[in-house]
C-alpha cells in the first residue's frame, strides 16, 4: 500500500517507453481490410472562381475508385462553433468542399480514392480545374481599407466583428499622464507544427449504419458533436477516436473540412478511407496563430504608476472563421490585458479581419501570449522613456493585497504573489550580477541585453456559464471522469480530458494513487475514445489537470464515500465512524478494525451479504463545472548577445519563474516549460508564416519556416514559486502554456536592452538578423 | 510524399553506369545520397524516369592522401568529417563539411552529389573554389578534368555533360606558410549557407604571396570574390580588403535575407574567413 503521497513526485512519464520506441498508435498507424487512401485537390490560388473542374482523366487513370467535387458530395458546413454576443459577428459560409470560390491556396476543389497514396496523387495531377483568379488581400490592416478586395462579398470591409472592452476613465488616466509610450506591433502569424501532421481513417459499417473515424485531435466528443449534428449521424452510431496524438498546440482542437469529407467519403464508398496529410500539406491547410497588428498607447505617472491603456488590434481569422477562431483575439486576448499590473483604465478595440489566408485559430496561448507582448514591451519602453529600472517599474505596478482581485477586464484572478514571484526570480537568477557582465560586456564592445517578461494567463478553461453568457461558446467547459474500481483492485479512470504529449496516463495516476491510496502501477488511464469515454471537453487552454483533474479527485471522493459504507457494513460500525487513510477504510479510535479498498471493492461486486439500502458496483462519475478560471503567473528572463555587424541573436540563458499552483509532477512540468520557451522564442527569434501579395505561402516548407532546432534554443532553468489556487482542492493552475506566454516578450525586451546603447528602441517579431541589422543600420 | 513512379538501376561499375546513362540520356538522373533528388522527386518538382543509383560503386567510395587529397565522389560527408589525415592535410574541408545539415544528412550526403546538384547555398564549392581544386568526370569519351574556377556555369548548372559521372574531386594538402578556413552563415530554416565564405592564403616572409576567397550562398552560383584577392595581395589587411566584397555581385535574396542585406553579409563573413585563414598561415 502507498503511503508515500505521489502529488509533487518528478516520476517519469508512463507513456514515454511505448512512444519512444516506436510502439505508439497513431492515426496513421490504423490499417484497415480494403482501406483506400483519399488525396485532396487544393487550390494553388488564394483567391478565384472556379470555371470548371475535368476529372475525366483522373477517374480513367488505373486504381482510381472514384473522384469527388462539390458535384457528387453533400455542401456539408465547415462551421465556427462560436458567436460572440452583441457584436454583429458575421461568419461567413464554408463548405467542406468548395463549389464556385476558392479563398485561401490550400482549399480543397476535389477528392481522389484510390488504391495508394502515389496512385491517387498521380490521379490528382490528372484533374484540371480551370480557374478565374480575383484580386487578393492577405493583411489584415490593409483588408479593412476601402475599396480592398472582398474576401466575401457580403462582408464590407472584410470586417467579421468589432469586439470592445472598456473599463475605468480612460480619458481622465491619459488627461493626467505625465508620459505616453506608444508602438505599433506586430504579433507575426505563426504555423503550429505539431510532430505529427493532421490524419482521419473513416470506416462505415454498413450493417450497423456506424461511422468510426480515427482522428489526430485534442477533444473528440466534440468532434463527435459537431459532425453529427452537421450530417446527422446519431452520436450513438458515431464513435470517434484520438488514439497517440503527436502534439496538437491548439491547431487539432478544431473541426477542419478533411473530417467531415472523410465521413463522408467513407459513407458513400462503404470502404474504409484514409487521409494523412503530408507536412506542405499542414503548412497550407491547418490553422495557423497568431497574427496580429497592433497600435498601443500606455499612460504613465513620472513615477512609473500606471493609468490607462489603450489598445487597437487587426486579427487576421484568415478566409474564414475556424472552430474557437473568435474568442482568441477577444475573451483570451483583451480580457488579460491587465496583466499582472493594477490597471486603472482601459480601452480595447479588435477587428477580427477576413483575408485570403488559411483560417487563424488557438495556438499554444491563444491570445494570452498576444496580450503578454503587447504589455510587456510597452512597460520596457515605459521604463527606458521614464529612466527606471525595468524590474522596479513592474514592482511599482503589481497588483497587491487580497485575492481574488478583480480587474478592470472583468477577470477574477484566484490568487498571486506577483512581486514576491520577480523578487524571486530576480534573486536566483542573479539579475544584478548580470547586469554587472552586462556593463563589463559593454565596455569591451559586446551588446549583451537583460529582458524580463513577467505574464499572467487565464487557465483552467473554462467555467460554463461565462462560455455560454460572455464567450458566445457553443459548449459548455466542464470536465469529466468515471473511476471503475474492479473487484481485482485494479482501476480504470475515464477522462474527458485528451493528452498528446501532456503525460495524463502518469500525472492522473499520480492523482488517483493518492485520493485512493492504490497503488501508481494499478491504475490505467483510458481517454481519446467516444467508444469508451463518457464524454469529454478535451484538452486546451491548460484545463486537463485544473478541470479534469478536479473532476478524477471528486469521483475518488465520491467512491470513498460509497466505500465508507460499504466497509462500516462489513464492520458492524456505524458510516460515520469510518475514516478512510492510505487505502484503508477504519473504525475511528480503532485501526485495527479495516478493510482495505480492495477487500470493499471486492464486497461491492460480490455483495452475497451485503444490506438492502446500498447499490452493487464501485464506480463513481462526475462531470466537473469550475467555478473560475485559474491564473498561473511568473517571471521570465532573457540574456541574450547581439552580433553589431550582422544582426544575429544569440540567447545565452533563459530563466523561468512559475507560479502554476501547486506542481503535480516537476518533471512533466519543467518539460512543459521547456517546450513552451522553444516554442515563445521560436516566435521572438525565427518562426513566421509569410503570404505574398498573390497570398501564395512564401514559407511553404520547414525549409523556410524556421521551427528553433535544440542547438537555437539556450539552456532553460525552470524554477517554481507556488501560490495554490483556491479554484480546485489540488491548488493546481496549469503550466501547458506558460512558457510560450512569458518567453517573447523576455527574449524581444533583452535584444532591445542590448541594443539601446544605439538608441533602439523597438523592432517587430520575429528578430531576424536580417531585421535587427536594419534597425542598427537606420533602416 | 510519394515521387511519380520510375525505373531503377543499381550499377555495380562506373562503366555500367555510363552505359545506363548513354541508353536513359535525358530521362535518367543519377542517384547519390538522394538528400537534394529525393527532396525534390517527393515534391515532384523533379520527375525523372529512371533512377541510376551510384551507391554500390565501391570504387567511387574513400579519401587517398597522397600528394595531394583524392576524393571518391560518393564519400559521405560523415567520411569527411570524421577523416583524420583529411584534418591535417586539408582541415577547411571537414571544417565546413561539419556545418553542412545534420548528422542524418552528412550521413549520406556525397561531395560529388553536391557538387553536381551545384545548389547556389551548398556548402563545399566555396571550399574547392578558394582551394583550386579539381573534379575528375568521367563520360563516354573517357575521363577529364575540370578546374573548379570552370566546374560552375550557374544556378544548379555546371560543366558536367549530362553523360559524365562525377568519380572524384582532387583538394591539395596545405602546408606550412598556408592556412584556408570556412566560416558560414546558416539559414535559420534550411541550414544551408545564407552566406558562406572559404578563403585560403599563402604567407611568403611574412606577406601574403596567394590569396583566393569564394563566396556560396548569396547569389546564383559559387563565386570567388577576386577583387578582395587582389586587395590582399596588395597589402591590405582582411577588413579594408573586404569592406566592399559584396558590391558588384550576382545576388539573390529571400525573405530571411534580401539582397541588401545578404551584400553585406559577404563583406563581413568574407573578413572573417580571411582573418582566420591569415591567422591559421602564420601560426
Ligand atoms: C535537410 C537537409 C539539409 C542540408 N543542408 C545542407 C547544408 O547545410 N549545406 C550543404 O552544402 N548541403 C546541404 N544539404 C545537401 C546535402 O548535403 C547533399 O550534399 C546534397 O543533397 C547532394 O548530395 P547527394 O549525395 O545527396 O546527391 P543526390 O541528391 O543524390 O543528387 C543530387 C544531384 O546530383 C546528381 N549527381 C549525384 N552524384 C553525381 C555524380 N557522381 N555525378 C554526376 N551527377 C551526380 C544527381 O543526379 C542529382 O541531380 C542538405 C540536405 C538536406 C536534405
Amino acid at each position: 500500500m502507498t503511503t508515500e503521497t505521489m502529488f509533487g513526485r518528478a516520476i517519469k512519464r508512463r507513456e514515454d517507453p511505448r512512444l519512444i520506441t516506436g510502439r505508439g498508435n497513431y492515426v496513421d498507424d490504423v490499417k484497415l481490410p480494403g482501406m483506400q487512401r483519399v488525396f485532396f485537390v487544393r487550390s494553388p490560388h488564394a483567391h478565384a472562381r472556379i470555371v470548371s473542374i475535368d476529372t475525366a482523366a483522373a477517374e480513367a487513370h488505373p486504381g482510381v475508385m472514384k473522384v469527388f467535387t462539390a458535384k457528387n458530395l453533400p455542401a456539408t458546413p465547415v462551421p465556427c462553433g462560436v458567436t460572440i454576443p452583441n457584436i454583429g459577428q458575421k461568419t461567413p459560409g464554408y463548405t467542406m468542399i468548395a463549389s464556385d470560390r476558392v479563398r485561401y491556396v490550400g482549399q480543397i476543389v476535389a477528392a481522389v480514392v484510390a488504391s495508394d497514396l502515389g496512385t491517387a496523387r498521380d490521379a490528382a495531377e490528372k484533374i484540371n480545374v480551370e480557374y478565374e483568379t480575383l484580386p487578393v488581400v492577405v493583411d489584415a490592416e490593409k483588408a479593412t481599407e476601402d475599396g480592398a478586395p472582398l474576401v466575401h462579398d457580403e462582408i464590407a470591409n472584410n470586417t467579421s466583428f468589432v469586439w470592445r472592452l472598456d473599463g475605468g476613465d480612460i480619458d481622465a488616466a491619459f488627461g493626467e499622464a505625465d508620459v505616453v509610450v506608444k508602438q505599433r506591433l506586430v504579433n507575426q502569424r505563426l504555423i503550429p507544427n505539431a510532430i505529427e501532421p493532421r490524419a482521419v481513417v473513416g470506416r462505415f459499417d454498413r450493417v450497423t449504419g456506424e461511422m468510426t473515424l480515427w482522428d489526430t485531435n485534442q477533444n473528440p466528443h466534440i468532434i463527435r458533436l459537431l459532425i453529427s449534428l452537421l450530417t446527422g449521424l446519431p452520436e450513438s452510431k458515431l464513435r470517434v477516436i484520438a488514439p497517440d496524438v503527436g502534439g496538437g498546440f491548439g491547431s487539432k482542437i478544431f473541426l477542419y473540412a478533411e473530417q467531415l469529407l472523410v465521413t463522408a467519403i467513407a459513407q458513400d464508398l462503404q470502404v474504409p478511407i484514409k487521409w494523412a496529410e503530408s507536412r506542405s500539406e499542414n503548412y497550407l491547410s491547418t490553422a495557423h496563430g497568431r497574427d496580429h497588428i497592433t497600435y498601443a498607447e500606455m499612460a504613465f505617472k513620472k513615477d512609473g504608476k500606471l493609468l490607462g491603456l489603450k489598445v487597437k488590434t487587426y486579427a487576421n481569422m484568415g478566409a474564414y472563421l475556424s472552430t474557437f477562431a473568435p474568442l482568441i483575439p477577444t475573451n483570451l486576448y483583451g480580457t488579460l490585458l491587465s496583466g499582472v499590473y493594477d490597471l486603472p483604465a482601459l480601452s480595447c478595440e479588435v477587428h477580427g479581419v477576413l483575408t485570403n489566408t488559411v483560417p487563424v485559430d488557438a495556438y499554444r496561448g491563444a491570445g494570452r501570449p498576444e496580450a503578454s507582448y503587447l504589455l510587456e514591451r510597452l512597460m520596457d519602453l515605459a521604463a527606458t522613456e521614464l529612466g527606471i529600472d525595468p524590474a522596479e517599474i513592474r514592482r511599482r505596478n503589481f497588483i497587491k493585497g487580497e485575492f481574488p482581485h478583480r480587474v478592470i477586464t472583468g477577470m477574477n484572478y484566484d490568487s498571486g504573489d506577483y512581486e514576491g514571484n520577480l523578487n524571486k526570480a530576480l534573486q536566483q537568477f542573479d539579475y544584478t550580477g548580470w547586469r554587472a557582465k552586462q556593463a563589463e560586456a559593454r565596455a569591451r564592445g559586446k551588446y549583451i541585453g537583460i529582458g524580463l517578461g513577467c505574464y499572467i494567463e487565464a487557465c483552467g478553461i473554462a467555467p460554463s456559464k461565462i462560455v455560454g453568457t460572455v464567450w458566445g461558446g457553443g459548449v459548455g467547459l466542464w470536465e469529466s471522469s468515471t473511476i471503475r474500481f474492479h473487484p481485482t483492485g485494479k482501476v480504470t479512470i475515464y477522462t474527458g480530458a485528451h493528452s498528446h504529449g501532456q503525460g495524463h496516463e502518469t500525472t492522473f495516476s499520480q492523482l488517483a494513487a493518492d485520493a485512493l491510496g492504490v497503488p501508481f502501477e494499478n491504475i490505467e488511464i483510458v481517454h481519446g475514445d467516444t467508444g469508451q469515454v463518457q464524454f469529454g471537453m478535451g484538452t486546451y487552454g491548460s484545463r486537463s489537470l485544473a478541470v479534469g483533474g478536479t473532476s478524477i479527485v471528486k469521483s475518488a471522493e465520491k467512491l470513498i464515500e460509497k466505500g465508507k459504507k460499504i466497509a462500516a457494513h462489513l464492520l458492524e460500525a456505524n458510516p460515520a465512524d469510518i475514516e478512510f487513510k492510505s487505502g484503508n477504510f477504519s473504525v475511528k479510535g480503532s485501526p485495527d478494525r479495516s478493510k482495505s479498498i480492495g477487500e470493499v471493492a471486492l464486497a461491492a461486486y460480490v455483495p452475497h451479504n451485503y444490506p438492502d439500502d446500498l447499490e452493487p458496483g464501485f464506480e463513481a462519475q462526475t462531470f466537473h463545472d469550475p467555478s473560475n478560471f485559474t491564473f498561473p503567473a511568473g517571471t521570465y528572463m532573457a540574456v541574450v548577445e547581439v552580433d553589431p555587424e550582422t544582426g544575429k541573436v544569440t540567447p545565452l540563458a533563459f530563466y523561468c519563474m512559475d507560479d502554476c499552483g501547486n506542481v503535480l509532477n516537476p518533471l512533466i512540468a519543467e518539460g512543459q516549460v521547456h517546450g513552451g520557451v522553444a516554442q515563445g522564442i521560436g516566435q521572438a527569434l525565427y518562426e513566421y508564416a509569410v503570404y505574398d501579395e498573390n497570398g501564395q505561402l512564401v514559407t511553404g516548407t520547414m525549409m523556410d519556416y524556421a521551427v528553433p532546432k535544440a542547438s537555437q534554443v539556450p539552456p532553460v532553468t525552470t524554477g517554481f514559486a507556488p501560490v495554490p489556487s483556491p479554484s480546485n482542492p489540488m491548488g493546481v493552475k496549469g503550466i501547458g502554456e506558460a512558457g510560450t506566454i512569458g518567453s517573447t516578450p523576455a527574449i524581444a525586451n533583452a535584444v532591445m536592452d542590448a541594443l539601446s546603447p544605439m538608441g533602439i528602441r523597438h523592432i517587430d517579431l520575429p528578430l531576424t538578423p536580417q531585421n535587427v541589422w536594419k534597425a542598427i543600420q537606420g533602416k | 510524399m510519394i515521387p511519380s513512379s520510375f525505373e531503377y538501376h543499381a550499377p555495380t561499375s562506373v562503366a555500367e553506369a555510363l552505359s545506363l546513362l548513354q541508353q536513359y540520356g535525358d530521362e535518367a538522373k543519377i542517384l547519390a545520397g538522394g538528400h537534394s533528388l529525393l527532396p525534390a522527386m517527393k515534391l515532384r518538382l523533379a520527375a525523372p524516369g529512371v533512377l541510376i543509383d551510384i551507391n554500390k560503386i565501391a570504387e567511387l567510395r574513400g579519401v587517398v592522401i597522397n600528394g595531394n587529397v583524392n576524393i571518391g565522389s560518393m564519400t559521405t560527408w560523415a567520411t569527411l568529417e570524421h577523416h583524420d589525415g583529411l584534418r591535417s592535410a586539408c582541415g577547411v574541408l571537414p571544417e565546413a563539411v561539419a556545418m553542412i545539415g545534420d548528422i542524418q544528412v552528412r550521413n549520406r550526403g556525397t561531395i560529388g552529389g553536391s557538387l553536381a546538384h551545384a545548389d547556389p547555398a551548398a556548402d563545399t564549392p566555396a571550399v574547392v573554389l578558394a582551394l583550386d581544386g579539381q573534379i575528375r568526370a568521367q563520360g563516354p569519351g573517357g575521363e577529364r578534368t575540370i578546374a573548379a574556377g570552370d566546374f560552375f556555369t550557374d544556378m544548379l548548372s555546371t560543366a558536367l555533360e549530362p553523360t559524365e559521372l562525377i568519380t572524384a574531386v582532387i583538394l591539395p594538402t596545405l602546408g606550412k606558410g598556408e592556412g584556408a578556413a570556412y566560416v558560414k552563415f546558416p539559414h535559420p530554416a534550411s541550414g544551408y549557407a545564407i552566406v558562406g565564405v572559404a578563403a585560403y592564403v599563402k604567407m611568403d616572409g611574412g606577406s601574403v604571396s596567394t590569396c583566393r576567397v569564394a563566396v556560396t550562398g548569396a547569389g546564383p552560383k559559387a563565386v570567388r570574390l577576386t577583387d578582395v584577392e587582389q586587395a590582399v595581395l596588395g597589402g591590405a589587411d582582411a577588413a579594408a580588403a573586404t569592406a566592399n566584397a559584396g558590391a558588384g555581385l550576382d545576388i539573390l535574396g529571400d525573405i530571411h535575407a534580401g539582397e541588401e542585406y545578404r551584400r553585406a553579409m559577404v563583406a563581413v563573413y568574407a573578413k572573417r574567413a580571411l582573418q582566420k585563414a591569415m591567422e591559421r598561415a602564420s601560426g
